[in-house]
């Protein structure tokens, strides 16, 4: 099978290439690869993309599309093993290539959990069998996500565990986290918070404020989250040790990474797209959909988030893909479980920073592929001769609309389903795997 | 209308149709046959996941004096935590083709999941710490029968607000008219994150030295050990309602309570049977306040 790519523009924070080029990909290997004029317009009155699919030959005319690296997502629950009613391993990373992901970084939060090396091996096997894309799994900082033991961090390391962390569950002592945070600099791995004092969260099922006084439901407060960004910062600081903050969501939360950064503390940290894209009116009809963990915030947090995207305060933007079935959200709210099915819709909620000139199309790039690369230490080459394919091809200015009952993922809760999004990935190519959404919601 | 969900959803339009239709149904109650045939031949099943003796008898009789047919339909909390969802409990009972669903539940937002999901006619009877709309309603029934009007009037809600449904809908309620409303406890259980009509007094007798309504919220007793209350006692000495009161409030200010009350809690004795304390004139008119709502949810005959 050969792949023939003229035309496309390319940007690959990678290799540090942004031109136009042809590209050649042969039994998943990219053969050739031809820089042309950095002049190539991409405005839409050029001759249109064309997609001309033959048995062993694909060729795309991509004027007026871009090429990028294929995506990582470093935060996401694939489910299996233990929860397959709500995604497996090959549901998961089929939303993922279509969404443009070709690498998925799955949390330890699976059952049994994943704070051993046959768990690892496991989703890496199924993975390998089932797979659509690379998986890299995330361990547990402890040992049944409890907070009190450390697990085998360095023989998970070795199984091929890339990060840890107790994802959902904080680790509340701060004396296993000082421990965590020190072991994991022999490992080699960083440790990945999700920020959360459970004292202060506990029941809470949405932003603590005015609108969760007005719906009767308990709140979570900001400081829940920034108390223990905060401390995580001042143990990172005191001990030198990596570490990733998970999906902020409050401006409290971005003033003090900004700190922090500011001071030389090796702290890196992501959001997601629902905190830069949806405000706690989201839930304001109990929409179940819109629960997630931390909550969605504040108009004010949201504008924090997107300055802190901005100046890179926030490093990488990770989908935390939450799948869930029907049951788990067709419940009153209080009950009802907290997650986004995020991987289908990720990119295109965040080119909306693009067009609205928040970020440069490099720059929210970089905080999909290389950023989430350097600091989990994932080795990609990007786009260039001999390597192998790990590309997609995405029309920036497609539209399209949500529809949640299209997805691919077994979860199907989104608060997005009948949004209008401008931008969509055609195709992803994975090696010798290739999928071809050029004709969808046309 | 078909459900009454919270006083969130409804206009001060809607709540003097209720509460005028209230004033025709006390009326019916202090005659020898308390009972009319409006609704012979409808079914209403009280559906409570929170054990309420004084709710449920309250709506059982409205129910059975609109001549309505009663099931009750008590949920204890072990036999949800035995996995049966919501969803499906409602579904059974639409299997019974009820009219009225009246629902008591410890989830906020529970009464409009089950309207979402039911043909019936759903009546909040109290859903987390949301609304308990028929409490406000009966409220303002009260203080309309004493004071004949609402506009105009200083309201203190004094205790728990933060985890009190009949502290919202009353403050839903009394927003929807020219009142005064004020919030009146420790900081701890009084949201600093208030509407911006609400006052908010720390104080007890700044509170209430000047307020036409005094409505005492019930401590729940299980709280204090959530570190919102230091003890009952020390709660009751300084925002409990004692005799004390008597010598700086109004001389025709009112005292109510939605009950049960905790006597040394948040309300002494002498108060809560003294003259100024409404409380049991609150209990009668419950029955028909939730009798107006049962009958105006009636779908029409064309
Ligand atoms: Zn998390």
């Amino acid at each position: 099978m050969i792949i023939k790519i003229y035309n496309a523009y390319i940007i690959d924070p990678f290799t540090d290439k942004e031109a136009v080029a042809d590209i050649v990909v042969e039994n998943g290997i990219i053969s050739r690869l031809i820089f042309k004029s950095q002049a190539l317009s991409l405005k839409p009155d050029t001759k249109p993309s064309a997609l001309n699919i033959k048995p062993d030959l694909i060729e795309i005319d991509a004027r007026g599309l871009y090429v990028f690296p294929g995506l990582i997502d470093m935060h996401a629950h694939l489910r299996e093993p233990g929860y397959e009613y709500k995604e497996t391993i090959r549901t998961g990373t089929l939303a993922a290539v279509k969404g443009g992901f070709t690498s998925v970084c799955c949390m330890a939060n699976t059952n049994p959990v994943n704070d051993n090396p046959e768990v690892t091996y496991y989703i890496l096997a199924k993975a390998n069998e089932e797979g659509n894309c690379d998986v890299y799994p995330i361990g547990a900082i402890t040992k049944g996500l409890k907070g009190e033991e450390l697990s085998e961090m360095a023989m998970l390391r070795q199984a091929g565990c890339v990060a840890f962390s107790d994802d959902g569950m904080p680790v509340m002592n701060a004396m296993i986290m000082r421990r965590a945070l020190e072991y994991s600099k022999a490992v080699g791995a960083p440790i990945i918070s999700h920020c959360e004092d459970l004292f202060l969260s506990e029941n809470g099922a949405m932003n603590e404020g005015k609108l969760s006084f007005y719906m009767g439901l308990k709140g979570i407060p900001r400081a829940a989250e920034e108390v223990m960004v905060a401390r995580d910062i001042i143990l990172c600081k005191h001990f030198h040790a990596p570490l990733h903050i998970a999906h902020v969501s409050t401006k409290g939360s971005v003033d003090l990474i900004k700190k922090a950064k500011e001071e030389g503390v090796p702290v890196t940290a992501e959001t997601c797209p629902h905190y830069f894209s949806l405000t706690e009116e989201a839930v304001r009809d109990y929409n179940t959909n819109a629960k997630v963990n931390p909550p969605l915030r504040t108009e004010q947090d949201r504008e924090a988030i997107k300055e802190a995207l901005k100046e890179a305060v926030v490093d990488v933007i990770a989908t935390d893909h939450a799948p869930h079935s029907l049951d788990d959200k067709n419940t009153p709210f209080q009950e009802a479980a907290n997650g986004i099915s995020g991987l289908e819709t990720a990119l295109a909620l965040s080119l909306k920073l693009v067009h609205d000139k928040v970020l440069t199309l490099r720059q929210l790039i970089e905080k999909f592929t290389v950023n989430p690369a350097n600091i989990l230490k994932i080795n990609k080459s990007g786009i260039k001769e001999k390597a192998e394919a790990d590309l997609i091809v995405v029309d920036i200015n497609r539209q399209w609309t949500v529809k949640k009952e299209e997805f691919v993922s077994m979860g199907k809760n989104t608060p997005f389903d009948g949004w209008q999004l401008k931008g969509k990935v055609l195709m992803t190519v994975k090696g010798r795997k290739f999928f071809n959404m050029w004709q969808e919601d046309k | 209308m078909k459900d009454l969900i919270g006083i969130k959803e409804l206009s001060r339009q809607d709540i003097e149709e209720i509460l005028n239709t209230a004033k025709a149904f006390k009326e019916v109650l202090q005659r020898d046959i308390k009972k009319v045939p409006t609704l012979r031949g409808k079914t209403a099943i009280n559906l409570f996941f929170e054990p309420s003796t004084r709710t449920r008898t309250s709506f059982e009789l409205a129910e059975k004096r609109l001549s309505l047919d009663v099931l009750n339909f008590s949920v204890s909390t072990s036999s949800v935590v035995k996995g049966e969802t919501l969803y499906d409990t409602l579904k059974t009972i639409e299997a019974y083709n009820v009219d009225y669903i009246v629902i008591r539940h410890p989830c906020s937002g529970a009464a409009k999941f089950v309207a979402n999901h039911t043909p019936a006619c759903v009546i909040n009877a109290g859903d987390g710490t949301n609304e308990h709309p028929t409490q406000a309603l009966l409220d303002a029934f009260s203080i309309l029968e004493i004071k004949g009007r609402l506009d105009g009037l200083k309201i203190a809600i004094v205790g728990d607000i933060i985890h009190s449904r009949v502290a919202r809908s009353n403050l839903y309620l009394l927003s929807k008219f020219d009142t005064e409303i004020r919030f009146v406890g420790p900081p701890t259980v009084v949201p600093g994150y208030a509407p911006d009509n609400v006052k908010i007094f720390y104080d007890l007798k700044e509170g209430i030295k000047d307020s036409d309504v005094i409505m005492l919220l019930r401590i729940q007793l299980e709280r204090q050990n959530a570190a919102f209350i230091p003890s009952l006692k020390e709660y009751f000495h300084v925002w409990g309602v004692k005799k004390d009161v008597f010598s700086y409030i109004k001389d025709d200010a009112i005292i109510m309570h939605p009950g049960p009350m905790n006597r040394g809690v948040e309300i002494s004795t002498e108060v809560a049977d003294s003259s100024r304390s409404i409380i049991l004139r609150q209990v009668t008119n419950g029955i028909a306040t939730r009798m107006a709502v049962i009958y105006l949810l009636t779908p029409r005959e064309a």
